[in-house]
């Protein structure tokens, strides 16, 4: 598999230079993250980021030591680990332009609903590699009276089986909604604002940026823990990624999980290039740099961008949570190799009466 | 019935997009299909078929030739 070089200097990192980046930081970024970030506890700014993502490839290595210092110092040693599972696949209304599961595109995705008894089973797989979160999800705009049903009857089959946390990711929600899945026992809910505030309109017409923080702000206000990250590498700038994460952090999420672009075949991101390695992994290192408490999880494309050595850079460059198994559409590494290697970076998996 | 993920390269059509494998170049899609997906068209007759990943696998049915299985793609 793919190493991810850290001390070349082909690496294109976009087009926000450098120079015009450190004009707004004074003194070296590392430096100042340094102080600011792993004594302090303070997240970056929005300039502080950009220079950390503008920064020459052969500061990549720093980057990810700083930033799993942070990590190490800001939320320990233990990392998270997640199983997440499809409860209804594709036909979904809405265009978010990265995603196979829209029923507007050309996709090869068709709609599939899991079952009862197979949904039961992923949770109890998902268990058994000592993973402490399962998350529900279903391709929708919002959950209609149908779905509320299947989550309600899946958590509670869930419940008399498996002892897990479960989470729910279905979208945009009502009050009604969110105080349904509260009152459910919901322990987070996932809604990705996906990226940065000036982008969104460039990877979804369907619906806005500011109604997917709505429903971020009623599942916190209900008591829910807030998941909320994003995709990288969908055509924003480096400035944009930078947006991205200083808006992430004044939302203050519980957890941010990171993807990176798979480019899905009849999607209109189709032929974007799959993120390069170098270029994620600063990525990775800034974004703990701005938000030091969060739960930040390695979620999809990790296999395509970083392959299995980066996907050891990340874990050792602020990463404190991960994926396990297959995602929605898309297919993981298998769970057994994550676990060995959280065993050979002598990571301790949390356990369950930790995250009460 | 004969699951069609069982002798995958020997069928006619490429299960990651659904084109003749005789005709152009899969290597790209064998990689995908090595890595991150499950196969989405029927390798014996290009259907597309419902495919369902859960945490530990996938299982994949055509309308035709019936359902496979498999935890990591065909590759
Ligand atoms: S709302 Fe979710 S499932 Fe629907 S197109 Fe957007 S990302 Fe895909």
């Amino acid at each position: 598999m793919t190493a991810v070089e850290t001390g070349g200097t082909g690496e294109e990192t976009g087009g926000d230079g450098v120079e015009e980046s450190s004009a707004v930081v004074s003194g070296d970024v590392l430096a100042v993250a340094r102080e600011q970030v792993l004594e302090r506890g303070v997240g970056l700014t929005e300039d502080q980021v950009l220079a950390v993502l503008s920064l020459p490839t052969e500061r990549l290595e720093e980057a990810l030591k700083l930033a799993h210092d942070v990590r190490m110092r800001w939320c320990g040693p233990e990392v998270e680990v997640e199983g997440i599972v499809s409860l209804k696949t594709g036909g979904c209304p809405e265009d978010c332009h990265f995603c196979s599961q829209s029923g507007l595109f050309e996709s090869p995705v068709r709609a599939a609903w899991l079952d009862k008894d197979r949904l039961v089973e992923a949770a109890k797989q998902t268990a058994k590699t000592g993973a402490t979160e399962f998350c529900i999800v279903a391709a929708v705009r919002g959950p209609d009276a149908k779905l509320m049903e299947q989550v309600r009857a899946g958590i509670a089959a869930i419940r008399a089986e498996v002892d897990i946390n479960v989470a729910c990711s279905l979208g945009m929600l009502t009050q009604d909604q969110v105080n349904e899945l509260a009152a459910m026992g919901v322990h987070r809910y996932n809604h990705n604002l996906e990226t940065a505030r000036s982008h969104f309109p460039e990877v979804v017409t369907t619906h806005s940026w500011e109604e997917r923080w709505e429903t971020l702000q009623m599942v916190r206000a209900a008591g829910m823990e807030v998941c909320c990250g994003g995709i990288v590498g969908m055509g924003e700038t480096l400035a944009q990624r930078a947006e991205f994460a200083v808006q992430l952090a004044a939302l203050e999420p519980d957890e941010v999980p990171l993807n990176f672009l798979i480019p899905n075949p009849g999607t209109p991101f189709a032929h974007l290039e799959v993120p390069q390695g170098a270029d994620a992994l600063m990525t990775v290192a800034a974004f703990r740099l701005a938000l030091p408490r969060t739960v930040l999880r390695f979620a999809g494309g990790r296999e395509l961008t970083l392959g299995d050595l980066g996907a050891e850079q990340g874990m050792l460059g602020g990463v404190n949570a991960i994926i396990v198994g297959n995602y929605l559409t898309n297919l993981g590494r298998p769970a057994e190799q994550d676990l060995d290697m959280l065993e050979t970076l002598k990571m301790p998996i949390k356990a369950l009466n930790d995250t009460l | 019935m004969e699951p069609p993920a069982a002798d995958a390269g020997a069928q006619p059509f490429c299960a990651w997009c659904g084109g003749a494998r005789a005709e152009g170049d899969h290597a790209g899609c064998e990689r995908r299909l090595a890595t991150v997906d499950p196969p989405r068209h029927c390798p014996v007759c290009a259907r597309r078929m419902v495919v369902q990943v859960d945490p530990v696998g996938w299982t994949a049915r055509c309308s035709r030739h019936g359902e496979s299985a498999g935890t990591n793609g065909f590759a």
